[in-house]
């Protein structure tokens, strides 16, 4: 026996309770596992989980339902907001959430997305941008750079033949009914931390009767963009030039 | 309500649909404005407010639908309408709440097309209706009122309906059901509510809940659809509805729903009293089609005629029905253009000439 009393034990980091144990079906490297986190963390913080409900978006993350552990309705392509709208409508009590990619809300979903905004719908939308159709194997999306290489523009985006990336959320910003809109990332720890404050906020925005809440998440797609998991990081601060990290909107201060 | 008659009023369509709805609990409502169903969203734009249900008008069908989505899957009572352009872009919509089996009551105030066509009644989207409707291998039953009278019945019917079988309902209408004013002795009723353990709501002290139709796993995607066509079946034993009038004797058996059944019940008494023995049979369930009673219906008679409002839509199913036994006419209108009575009793007479020529 030795007299040396051993410190005693501390969790400093645990897998959130919302958060499912279970291997996720992303690939090697992918952005989504870390956003689910901090959506769980968030969750959990703000002791909400037990009455959520979320809408699932079509895309990789549609089976989010199997990581997260809160009730679920799948929405078609692009409609989450509608369908998120439906369920706030006659749940009151509930807090709504749509988790949804850059195909599904910057492309098919823009007019469901918009109104749900313009509207000042009580919901939080977790937008995860990654430039790209990851689950259909890395097309054209509205929020691809210039220039950047994918499967259905195996030349690179050209402005002149494909438009130029999409601002959605700066557009989203703009409206009235935007309580909070910012855009954060999955870069670095430091933005890692950062985008879970916006992901807070965002929620609070709901919970406190303001408005429509929407963060972006700049997040990699390594198979998609041909890059290793290292490189995909790498990359996402040339994918920062053009979508800038930072809040864009906080009207919840405001009245 | 027990032992009060209620007092007969003069009645929008539109309206009546809208207020049986409100009657029958509809929770929540969502619609975008499209002729000729405005005046169904405008009551409830009204109305719902008042008894401090949900009201949206929406970017869009494609929204009304998904918000009809969302909000039925936590169990609400729900409702849209709509009118034929607005019916093709809810179709994806109601494939997804067949796969993911949310209740909701469905009104298509159809007009002519195709595209954007006219706005004069017609019945232009029965195979869209009754074949499906979306994407993917699913029925849906349609409930076709051919007064306003009977669409007020058949609203709490329809929630019914689709509560049971956690199913969307369609009620196909068309412009002068929508449009049109009837007196009527209003019989509101208000369907039970049943549990709904599939209901979202919170997964707080119980697991959480999912409302899908996505399963990549061709098993388990195949077992769930057995279980849908399972569902299908039992409505098809259960749920067939349909009217008689002047059959028992009918050398001639005419078919019609909706609208085009009034006009061919005016006909008929017409054709009788120029000695040509006809009668109606209306279908009230479109989907399931009440194959049987026609079948039995038309055994003994002549010939059968298919009156409607469309090119030859209606006349598919009634053929399924009668295979081959009895000689079957049809005679549609399209595009807004409704006969008249002695339009129909000249088509009931070719057709029996037909059919003579026929049976020689």
């Amino acid at each position: 026996m030795t007299a040396v009393d051993a410190p005693e034990a501390r969790v400093i980091f645990e897998r959130p309770a919302l958060l499912e144990e279970r291997t996720t079906h992303y690939c090697p490297g992918c952005g989504h596992g870390v956003v689910h986190r901090l959506v769980a963390e968030v969750l959990e913080e703000l002791g909400i989980g037990g009455r959520t409900i979320a809408v699932a978006a079509v895309g990789c993350a549609v089976f989010a339902y199997d990581y997260l552990h809160v009730d679920f309705v799948e929405a078609q392509h692009g409609r989450a907001p509608a369908v998120a709208t439906g369920v706030r409508r006659v749940r009151p009590d509930a807090f709504v959430l749509t988790y949804q990619g850059d195909g599904d809300l910057a492309a098919i979903g823009t007019a469901e997305i918009v109104h749900a905004a313009a509207r000042g719908e009580r919901i939080t939308t977790v937008f995860v941008n990654n430039g790209t159709y990851g689950m259909t194997g890395g097309q054209l999306a509205p929020t691809t750079l210039l220039g950047q290489r994918t499967t259905s523009t195996p030349l690179g985006r050209d402005a002149r033949l494909n438009g130029y990336p999409l601002p959605i959320t700066e557009m989203l910003a703009l409206v009235p009914g935007t309580a909070y809109a910012a855009r954060g990332s999955v870069a670095t720890p430091a933005l890692i931390g950062k985008t879970k404050v916006m992901l807070r906020r965002a929620c609070e925005a709901q919970l406190e009767d303001r408005g429509f809440g929407i963060v972006e998440v700049l997040s990699n797609c390594p198979v998609g963009w041909g890059m290793t998991p290292v490189e995909s990081i790498a990359q996402l601060e040339v994918v920062a030039a053009t979508y800038p990290v930072g809040v864009l909107v906080d009207r919840t201060r405001e009245g | 309500m027990i032992g009060t008659a209620p007092e007969r009023v003069l009645l929008k369509g539109n309206e009546a649909i809208a207020e049986a709805a409100i009657q029958a609990g509809c929770d929540a409502y969502f619609g975008y404005p499209i002729t000729p169903q405005a005046e169904l969203l405008e009551w409830m734009a009204r109305r719902m407010p008042e008894e401090g249900r949900a009201f949206v008008q929406a970017e869009s069908e494609i929204g009304a639908i998904s918000m009809a989505l969302g909000a039925g899957a936590t169990g609400a009572r729900v409702m849209v309408s709509t009118s034929s352009p607005g019916f093709s872009l809810m179709a994806e919509g109601m494939s997804y709440m067949a796969g993911s089996q949310v209740p909701c009551v469905l009104v298509n105030v159809m007009r002519g097309g195709p595209g954007l066509g006219g706005i004069g009644p017609a019945q232009a989207d029965y195979l869209q209706a009754v074949k499906g409707h979306g994407h993917g291998d699913y029925r849906v039953p349609v409930l076709a009122p051919a007064s306003i009278a009977e669409a007020i019945a058949l609203v709490p019917d329809a929630f019914e309906i689709a509560e049971r079988y956690r199913t969307p309902v369609i009620i196909l209408a068309d412009g002068i059901l929508g449009q049109a004013m009837e007196p009527v002795a209003p019989a509101y009723r208000t369907p039970p509510r049943h549990d709904k353990p599939w209901a979202l709501g919170g997964a707080d002290g119980r697991d959480p809940r999912v409302v899908r139709s996505l399963d990549l796993q061709p098993a388990a995607l195949e077992r769930h659809n057995e279980e849908l066509q399972t569902k299908f079946r039992e409505i098809a034993a259960n749920e067939v509805r349909w009217a008689g009038e002047r059959l028992d004797d009918a050398d001639l058996v005419v078919v019609a729903y909706g609208i085009a059944a009034r006009v061919a019940r005016t006909a008929i008494a017409r054709a009788r009293d120029a000695g040509l023995r006809a009668g109606l049979f209306r279908p009230i369930s479109l989907w399931p089609f009440p194959s049987g009673a026609l079948a039995e219906a038309a055994a003994s008679a002549r010939a059968v005629v298919v009156v409607e409002l469309s090119a030859g839509q209606l006349i598919e199913d009634v053929r399924l029905a009668v295979e081959g036994r009895v000689p079957t006419f049809g005679y549609g209108r399209t595009g807004g253009m409704v006969p008249s009575p002695s339009d129909v009793v000249d088509a009931l007479r070719q057709a029996w000439a037909r059919s003579s020529e026929v049976t020689r």
